[in-house]
Order: C-alpha cells, then sequence, then structure tokens
C-alpha cells in the first residue's frame, strides 16, 4: 500500500521487539463479533482513483464553463492563482492547530493579520480566527447573546437566509430558547421593534433578497433595550461600498467569508467570519490569536483566551468549538492584501456597477418586476410564471440563471434571485436577458 | 476589630462590623499561577453559602469560587479587571475579590480559624 | 536561517494592489442612503509582495511533510496529493450549492458513495454529511438521540460522560440542554463499570445517552464495550460513541456490532484530510435504523439512477433540522472519497495495524525511561507521564519544547486530565521505523540531560525554533488581538 511505509521484516521485527507473536496479540481487547464482513471496493492505484472521480467530477455543470449568476449566499469570484497555490504549501495545509506556537508562528501570524482586517471590515474592535462558516457563526452569536444578557429569547429578521434561520432555530432548540422568526422578506416591507425580552436581533445586511437598510436607528432601539444587535452579511465584499455594522451600531457582526477566499465547492467549506466589541470578548467563541514576546523579547503571536474553550471549561465552555477554518482563513487574508484597499473598493464597485445595469436591463422585461430599489450585487425579481420551472430550462440551455426562491420557500414560485460579479461579462448578461425573454 | 477567617475551598473573610471582604488565600494563588482573568459577580447581586461567586483564569486552567457567607454584594474590586496580577502579588490584601452585607453572621463562625486552615493545607499535603 | 517577516499592516500600503481591473462604465447607483464615506484600513501588496510575504510566513511552521507529528489524538498521518488534486478539479470546486439538482448528479453521487462507504465500514445505517467537524459532530448525534428521546415522549435529564472524555463532549451535551454526570476512570484507564451501573440501576432513570471515546484518550481500547452498550441500552440511554479515535481500529471491527447507536468520524484524522493549521475538517454523524429518522439535513436519496438533495422538512418529517447551510464540507469530503478508494478493506485495515503496531513499538523501547500510567498494550497512542522526573524539576512542557530542537514536533501534552503530566504520543501508521528509531533516541537524549547537572538548559528550550518560548501570560492578561496603527 503505496502510503504505509513498514515492510513486512519491520513488522515482523518490530513484534519481536513489542514481545508478540503476532499483531492480533495488539488487538486482544477488542472483543470478537461475529457479523458480517466488511464490503467496499478493491484497493485502487493512483490512476484508478483518478479515473474514478474525474468521471464523477465530468457529470457536474461547472461554473467555469457555463454563466452563472447564482448567489443566495454562495457568490462566485475570481480567486487569484497565488492564492491557490498557497494554500496547497504543506507548511500550511498539513500542520495542525498552533498549540505549539514556537514553530507555528506562521499560521499564527496570519490569523492574527485576519482578524486584524475582519475587526476593520465589519468596523468593529475585535474579531476571532474563524468559525466553520456563516450559518454556524449566526447560531454561535444568538448563543454568546444568550450568554451576556441572560436572556433566552431572540428575534430573526424576515431577511436573513433562511437556512441560517433553520440553522440557528435547530441548534437552539433544545437549550430553551425561544426563536421569534419573521415572516420572509422579499418586498422589505419589515419593520423591527425589540420589546426588550430578546437577547438579540438578528438582522442581515443586504439582505437575502438583496436589499439594504440602514440599521443605525434599528441598532439604537436595541441597546436603549438592553438587547445586542447581531449583523450578518453574507457577501462581504458589499462593504467595499457599504456602511461597515460597526458603524451602524451592531455589537456582534458575523460573515461568510468562502466567496472571497475559495472555490465555491458545492458550499463547503466555509469560512465564518467574526467580530464583536472589546468589552465582549471574554464571551467571544473559538479560536484567538494575540500578540505577545518570547524569553528574548522577540514580538510573537499565541493561541490566547483558551480558558473560554471546551478543553478547560468543558461544560461551562462558550461553545464546543475546537476546528476552525484556518486554511480558508489563509486564502482570505490573502485575497484582502493582494487586493488592498484601493483593490477591495474597486472590485466592490465593479459588482455593484454590474449588477446594475443587469437589474435594469432585466427589469424591461415585460412581466419581470424587480422587487428592489436598492441592492449590492444581488436582487429578487418577480415573474409572472413559474421561476423553478424556468431555472431548469435555462439549465437545459447551459445557463445558470439563478437561485429561485422555492427552493427555501415553496409557496414562492414567482421569485428570482439574480447575483452578478465580476465573474460575468456582457457576453453572459445578454444570454441571461434573451433565456428570460422567452 | 476585625477577625479572618478561611474555607475548605481556600477562600478568606475579613468580617468589620457589617461587612465581609472575600478574597482567594495565598494557598490558592500559588496553586493556580498566573491569574490571568478574573470574572467577579456584580455589585447589587446576591450570592449564596456554597454556591459559584466568581471564575479565577489562568494561562491553562479555570477555577470556580465559592461564596464562603450569603449576601449582598456592595463592592467588587474593579482594580483586577485591569491588574488580575494582584492576585497573585496580594491575594489577601490588595487582590480581594468583593465586599457584601452577609445575610447571617452565624455563617461566619462556622469557618476556619487561621490556625485551622493552616493546618487544612498541611493535611492536604 | 529563517528570516523575520513584519505584519502585513506594516509593509503594505492602500496604493498597492496585486490584482487589476478592467475600466468600469457608469451604472446606477443603487446602494441607498448606506453608501460608506471611511475607509476600511486594508494595506495591499504587489503580487511579487505577497509571494514573499506568505512564503517566509510558511517557513516559520513545522509541518507533518516535513516533521514527525506525533500528536497525540489528532492523528496527524500523511496527507496524500491525489486527494488535493481530485478534490481541485473543476467539477467538483466550481460548482454551486444551489444549482439545479439535475447538473450536480455527479456531486451528489460523490456523497452517496462515500455516506455508503462510512455506514458499510461502522455497520451502521444511515449518515449526515452535515457537520464541519468532529464537535460539529457530536452536537449533531447528541441532537439527533435528544429529538428521538423527544419523540418517544421524554428527552430525559442527564448526560453520562467518562473523567477522561475530550472537553468538547461536556460542552457539547450542555448545548443539548442536557447536565452532565462524570463517570469515574479505574485504575488501568477504562470506565469503571460499577460506577456506571450503578448510576445507571440506582439513580433516577433520567439518562439519556453515555459518550464515549474508544479508544479511549489514555490509548486504550474499552474492552467492556458490550456490557456497557447492553446496560445503556436496558436503561433506555443510548451509546454515543466518540470516534475521533477510529484510526486504531477502522476495517477490523464495525461500531454498530458492539451496540453503538451513533458516532462521528473525524475525516480529518482517519481519513487522511489535511488538517489545515486548524481546519476546515469535517465530521460525517453514522445512525443506527432507529436514529437515523431525526438526523439532520439535508440527505441525499438515490431514486433509479438519479440522485435527490432532500433539503426541507416537507420531505422529512422527523428531520431535527439543519446544522450549516449549503451541502456540508464537500471538498473534504471528496478527499476522504479518494482515500477510502485508495485504501481499500486491506488498506485500511493495514493502516490501523501499522497505527497500533507502531504505537506500542514506542511504548516498549520507551517504558524504561518514562513512566506509563497504564502498563500493558496500547492502541493507536500511547499515554506517558512525567512523574519519573520529578526530583529533576523538567517537566512535560519542558521534554516537549526540547523536542523542537530534535527537529519533531511535539506529542500532545496536559491531555487527558487525568494523568498528571501527560505525553501523549500517536505515531501514526504513516512514519517508518526510522523515524520511529530517530525518535526513541531524541527522547532517550532528552530525558537523559534531564537526569543530568546542567538539565536547566532544557527549561531555555527551543532554541533553534523561529522563536523562543512565549509569554503566554501577558497575552491572556492584557489581550492584543489586532494590529493598530499607531502603537
Amino acid at each position: 500500500m503505496r502510503y504505509l511505509p513498514l515492510t513486512n521484516a519491520d513488522r515482523e521485527e518490530m513484534l519481536k521487539d513489542i514481545g508478540v507473536s503476532s499483531i492480533s496479540e495488539l488487538f486482544k481487547d477488542i472483543p470478537k463479533v461475529t457479523t458480517k464482513p466488511i464490503e467496499i471496493p478493491e484497493p485502487k492505484n493512483e490512476v484508478e482513483v483518478e479515473r474514478k472521480l474525474t468521471a464523477l467530477a465530468a457529470k457536474n455543470m461547472t461554473t467555469t464553463k457555463i454563466p452563472s449568476f447564482l448567489g443566495a449566499g454562495a457568490y462566485h469570484h475570481h480567486i487569484p492563482a497565488l492564492i491557490d497555490y498557497m494554500i496547497e504549501r504543506g507548511e500550511f495545509l498539513t500542520s495542525y492547530t498552533p498549540y505549539q506556537p514556537e514553530v507555528s508562528q506562521g499560521t499564527l501570524q496570519i490569523l492574527f493579520e485576519f482578524q486584524t482586517q475582519v475587526a476593520r471590515l465589519f468596523g468593529l474592535e475585535i474579531a476571532n480566527a474563524s468559525l466553520y462558516d456563516a450559518s454556524t457563526a449566526t447560531f454561535e452569536a444568538a448563543a454568546m447573546a444568550e450568554r451576556v444578557k441572560k436572556k433566552k429569547k431572540i428575534l430573526l429578521s424576515g431577511g436573513l437566509h433562511p437556512q441560517i434561520v433553520e440553522t440557528v432555530k435547530s441548534c437552539m432548540q433544545f437549550n430553551g430558547t425561544v426563536c421569534s422568526v419573521l415572516s420572509p422578506d422579499a418586498e422589505n416591507f419589515e419593520n423591527i421593534e425589540p420589546t426588550g425580552e430578546e437577547a438579540c436581533v438578528i438582522v442581515q445586511y443586504p439582505t437575502f433578497f438583496g436589499h439594504i437598510n440602514d440599521y443605525s436607528i434599528l441598532a439604537e432601539k436595541c441597546h436603549a433595550k438592553n438587547v445586542l444587535f447581531v449583523v450578518v452579511v453574507m457577501e462581504p465584499l458589499a462593504l467595499g461600498v457599504l456602511k461597515s455594522p460597526g458603524e451602524m451600531g451592531a455589537d456582534i457582526a458575523v460573515g461568510e467569508g468562502m466567496g472571497l477566499a475559495s472555490h465555491l465547492n458545492f458550499g463547503g467549506p466555509g469560512l465564518g467570519l467574526f467580530a464583536t466589541k472589546k468589552n465582549l470578548m471574554r464571551n467571544m467563541p473559538g479560536r484567538i490569536v494575540g500578540k505577545t514576546k518570547d524569553l528574548d523579547g522577540k514580538t510573537g503571536f499565541v493561541l490566547t483566551m483558551a480558558t473560554r474553550e471546551q478543553h478547560i471549561r468543558r461544560e461551562k465552555a462558550t461553545s464546543n468549538i475546537c476546528t476552525n477554518s484556518g486554511l480558508l482563513a489563509l486564502a482570505f487574508s490573502m485575497h484582502m492584501a493582494m487586493l488592498g484597499e484601493k483593490g477591495f473598493t474597486k472590485l466592490a464597485e465593479s459588482n455593484h456597477a454590474r449588477a446594475s445595469r443587469l437589474a435594469e436591463e432585466l427589469s424591461k422585461i415585460p412581466g419581470i418586476t424587480l422587487l428592489n430599489k436598492t441592492f449590492f450585487n444581488e436582487f429578487t425579481l418577480k415573474l409572472d410564471r413559474s421561476v423553478s420551472a424556468l431555472v431548469e430550462k435555462m439549465a437545459g440551455h447551459k445557463l445558470l440563471g439563478g437561485v429561485p426562491v422555492s427552493r427555501f420557500y415553496p409557496d414562492k414560485d414567482d421569485l428570482l434571485l439574480v447575483a452578478r460579479t465580476e465573474m460575468n461579462n456582457t457576453e453572459e448578461s445578454l444570454f441571461l436577458r434573451e433565456e428570460l425573454k422567452k | 476589630m476585625s477577625q479572618i477567617k478561611f474555607t475548605k475551598e481556600h477562600e478568606w473573610v475579613i468580617l468589620e462590623q457589617n461587612t465581609a471582604v472575600i478574597g482567594i488565600t495565598n494557598h490558592a494563588q500559588e496553586q493556580l499561577g498566573d491569574v490571568v482573568f478574573v470574572e467577579l459577580p456584580q455589585v447589587g447581586e446576591t450570592i449564596v453559602k456554597d454556591k459559584q461567586m466568581a471564575v479565577v483564569e489562568s494561562v491553562k486552567a479555570a477555577s470556580e469560587v465559592y461564596a464562603p457567607l450569603s449576601g449582598k454584594i456592595i463592592e467588587v474590586n474593579s482594580s483586577l479587571a485591569t491588574s488580575p496580577e494582584l492576585v497573585n502579588n496580594s491575594p489577601e490584601k490588595d487582590g480581594w475579590f468583593i465586599k457584601i452585607t452577609p445575610e447571617n453572621i452565624q455563617e461566619f463562625d462556622t469557618l476556619m480559624t487561621k490556625e485551622e486552615y493552616d493546618n487544612f493545607i498541611k493535611e492536604i499535603f | 536561517m529563517i528570516a523575520e517577516e513584519p505584519l502585513l499592516f506594516e509593509i503594505g500600503s492602500e496604493d498597492k494592489t496585486a490584482v487589476d481591473f478592467p475600466p468600469q462604465p457608469d451604472a446606477k447607483d443603487c446602494l441607498g442612503t448606506c453608501r460608506k464615506n471611511t475607509k476600511i484600513g486594508l494595506p495591499g501588496l504587489s503580487e511579487p509582495e505577497t509571494m514573499r510575504h506568505y512564503t517566509r510566513l510558511s517557513q516559520m511552521n513545522i509541518f507533518e511533510d516535513s516533521a514527525f507529528y506525533p500528536l497525540g489524538s489528532c492523528t496527524m498521518k500523511y496527507n496524500p496529493r491525489v486527494n488535493e488534486k481530485l478534490a481541485a478539479l473543476p467539477g467538483f470546486s466550481e460548482i454551486h450549492p444551489f444549482q439545479p439538482q439535475n447538473t450536480v448528479q455527479g456531486a451528489l453521487e460523490a456523497i452517496y458513495t462515500l455516506s455508503n462507504l462510512l455506514t458499510e465500514i461502522t455497520g451502521m445505517k444511515a449518515v449526515s454529511f452535515s457537520p464541519a467537524a468532529g464537535a460539529h459532530g457530536e452536537l449533531c448525534g447528541m441532537m439527533t438521540i435528544r429529538a428521538a428521546l423527544t419523540h418517544k415522549g421524554n428527552p430525559k435529564e442527564v448526560v453520562l460522560i467518562p473523567e477522561s472524555a475530550h472537553g468538547t463532549n461536556p460542552a457539547t451535551a450542555a448545548m443539548c440542554g442536557y447536565r452532565i454526570e462524570t463517570i469515574p476512570v479505574n485504575n488501568h484507564g477504562l470506565v469503571d463499570i460499577q460506577a456506571l451501573q450503578k448510576r445507571l440501576s440506582e439513580g433516577e432513570k433520567n439518562v439519556a445517552a453515555f459518550m464515549l471515546t474508544n479508544p479511549n484518550t489514555c490509548g486504550l481500547f474499552e474492552r467492556n464495550i458490550i456490557t456497557i452498550a447492553n446496560m445503556l441500552h436496558e436503561a433506555g440511554a443510548f451509546f454515543y460513541m466518540d470516534g475521533a479515535n477510529f484510526n486504531a481500529i477502522m476495517g477490523l471491527v464495525k461500531p454498530a456490532d458492539f451496540g453503538v447507536d451513533a458516532m462521528h468520524i473525524n475525516l480529518h484524522k482517519t481519513f487522511s484530510t489535511p488538517h489545515g493549521g486548524g481546519g476546515p475538517g469535517a465530521g460525517p454523524v453514522v445512525f443506527n435504523a432507529e436514529l437515523a429518522p431525526f438526523r439532520p439535513l439535508p440527505w441525499i436519496e438515490k431514486d433509479g439512477d438519479s440522485y435527490r438533495l432532500l433539503e426541507t422538512n416537507e420531505e422529512s418529517m422527523h428531520s431535527f433540522g439543519r446544522m450549516k447551510a449549503f451541502n456540508g464540507q464537500f471538498s473534504i469530503l471528496i478527499r476522504a472519497l479518494a482515500y477510502i478508494l485508495s485504501m481499500g478493506l486491506p488498506g485500511l485495515r493495514q493502516a490501523a495495524e501499522d497505527a497500533v503496531l507502531n504505537a506500542n513499538y514506542l511504548r516498549v523501547k520507551l517504558q524504561d525511561i518514562l513512566h506509563l500510567p497504564f502498563p500493558g498494550t496500547c492502541m493507536h497512542e500511547v499515554l506517558f507521564d512525567d512523574s519519573s522526573l520529578t526530583e529533576t524539576g523538567i517537566n512535560t512542557l519542558d521534554i516537549a519544547k526540547s523536542l523542537i530542537d530534535k527537529g519533531d514536533h511535539p506529542m500532545t501534552i496536559y491531555f487527558p486530565l487525568i494523568v498528571h503530566g501527560a505525553i501523549l504520543i500517536e505515531p501514526t501508521e504513516t512514519e517508518s521505523k526510522r523515524v520511529l528509531d530517530e525518535f526513541v533516541a531524541a527522547i532517550k537524549d532528552i530525558v537523559a540531560k534531564a537526569k543530568s547537572e546542567n538539565n536547566q538548559d532544557l527549561k531555555q528550550t527551543p532554541l533553534k525554533a523561529f522563536r523562543k518560548r512565549l509569554d503566554e501570560t501577558t497575552a491572556a492578561r492584557q489581550p492584543i488581538l489586532v494590529h493598530t496603527d499607531d502603537l
């Protein structure tokens, strides 16, 4: 077997040194239970594995080959080749959580830089070293708000991604939390009034349907009633042109970094971004890197505030999290560094301008209404026919023309989410326009 | 005249008229190592004897601190927020945790004297 | 010689960029009143500077490819590069989570195939591939158990956990609304069966589940596992197995045969997917038939020749809901699939056997110089402690840091908590005998030095790493978590 260095001679010699006559003696503590043998395919050499998986990959319609206007929380961006190269370097790929700081300064410094970028992006003071993805990070934010405010109710906006709502509701259902979820808000009618019973109010910015709302007044209302205000950002690129959650008064901001870090990989792994205010620091979940000095007085970095974590606090920990999304945090941080302030702003402007022109063109088509007055790079169209059928039909014509809202809310089959990023040129937009005209 | 008493959980209490000052003992801080954070309750809250009232964190451990007496908190040591090292450097003076108005003075009498506590920690080792 | 590398914020500038953009035609501004008028503070680098910055930072890491990395309970085995190559195929990497299902049949088939391999290897009936990591898998398993008990009419109140457990177990059970009660471990490092029996039969009948890592965190197989399962089932409780250490037994035994009801598998340990400096991982959970209907969405069903992704509760009424947006850690699943297909059953068995052989080899080679708290055969990892060095003043931390100067990554230290000064060594099956012999020599050298007169040098180690020991106390007392330009 190509991954196993021991030879039979090694094995014999080692068994002798151990003082047993056969390998089975080392497994003597395992009860013998006779059952059906395990049946899985025979071992494959590298050629055979490649053939098998390449054949599976070939059955998928890829966004490199056909135009895609899909978003709904997963946005298709260009990932510079240098990032793909760097995250495959063994130094990053094959190291563990940096428990031994003397030999992990590379990973630790990058996470410190990442935390700084995320905090600045969200306009908040501090950030952690990443969580699994935005949906689980939203759950963690809600749980953190409950710890801080010692209240067991949370209010979820109808502008939140439906799969985030489901995740938070599901993961909160057994700890006594009352989750109030407002109805899906495609037309941006929502007006949230916290009562003061809530530990937090959670909104999405821009909303799942693409609307951009200034939440400054809502944040003030929350604070006046001793409620934390949590903002979810599924497309952090929007913050290149929009006011930050911190500027609007958010206490916690979470986000999905996947689209700017990696290819979409069918939606996983994601990258959970998490930032908050300094006074809530000791309640923040996840791994955190801090700056310090070594014995020689040189600057260095360590994992810090470990006492919040499960391996020390056990059932009283802030969260059960151990693993984060380190490699994607590296990719995200690198992309931020490659873009810089100027590039990040330009990329955001470009996404917005492209989406704006597309929205204008598509809303001219008879039978199609644009539901958004405001949006960043994704908007909602209302159609006079079944959107799910239309999307299937467009896929047959080699076009991924948008995400039907009925995939999440089956009774809303007249709504289509359309996202346009720097990956979609004019030709692709014209193709979409023609398909929607049919 | 003030009196100091101790608990098996390594807290000390000084009773001065109607106020009790509470902290952790020198022995406790030695066992914990460098204290990096102290989570204190808030003024106005009520603590209950033998229930958790605070958490002391060192780099790699978190330890619960139990209330030696029941009562209402009238002051907390806010210097610990910025200087947790006071717990190491001056555990039985500047590193105090909270001041309370005890509910039941009799509870104080059940605690150990200095001599009893010194014997108690000798016995554990 | 490793070069110093300043922070990105010290070398970058807001005018630099490594990405070029085409000119932008005008378009209507639809941002409303939220357009920003402040800067974010993101320094940029040109592409060559980016390459240099991250390459230099990479050189400060010790990593599995270059060094022995015997981190106990973390299973730092070799990460095959064909897995990376296949996960990066555009057919897998360039697909969107919400494409119409008939355009991603290959992706669904890949997940379905992996799910079947995992159920076959564990003997279980169904898989949830949502969980993003081991701890997330535990949460998935325990929520499923709670949902099943609730459906039966009583979710119960208590989850039992042995004192040797990983901290994620109690943290997870608490998140599911359970009270945790600890079951002691006996002198042999195994669950105290009498104590467990007593709790189940004498206390209130309110135990929802028992969470057990097996092989356990002492590197031992809980040989009474079948008795444990029977005791639990008689008491109406479920048996959750933490599969973090499944590498020791994969292919050799099926957890279902022992009476396990649910178990998570860390793909980033057992099935060779990379750890990536702390993630992303994946922690799929396998379930028996009783629990399967309650597991979270999404699921995949095969319908003739096509595969269908079930995403909403309308189609699966008992599911407790959803744990994560999208479709699981897909690209990690692809890597694990490539690994299992490469190994086949003979390969998985041989890997488990070699992992156990390597650990026992280190046990016998080191047992005369380090203290073994639980003598006798171990599984994939061997647990020592520093008690034989107490008089020298040298402790577990010093041994770990000294190993760095020998070119190795340290082992897991001070875990499990039930052993004072624990030294937990997991060599894995992908290390050769030569590497193990060198490691033994390195430890012998360190212990000899510890017992010598000038052992104080060991307190200064590592000397050859990029940094000396770091001040973790100050880091935790006055946390500096972000860079500020004015400092």
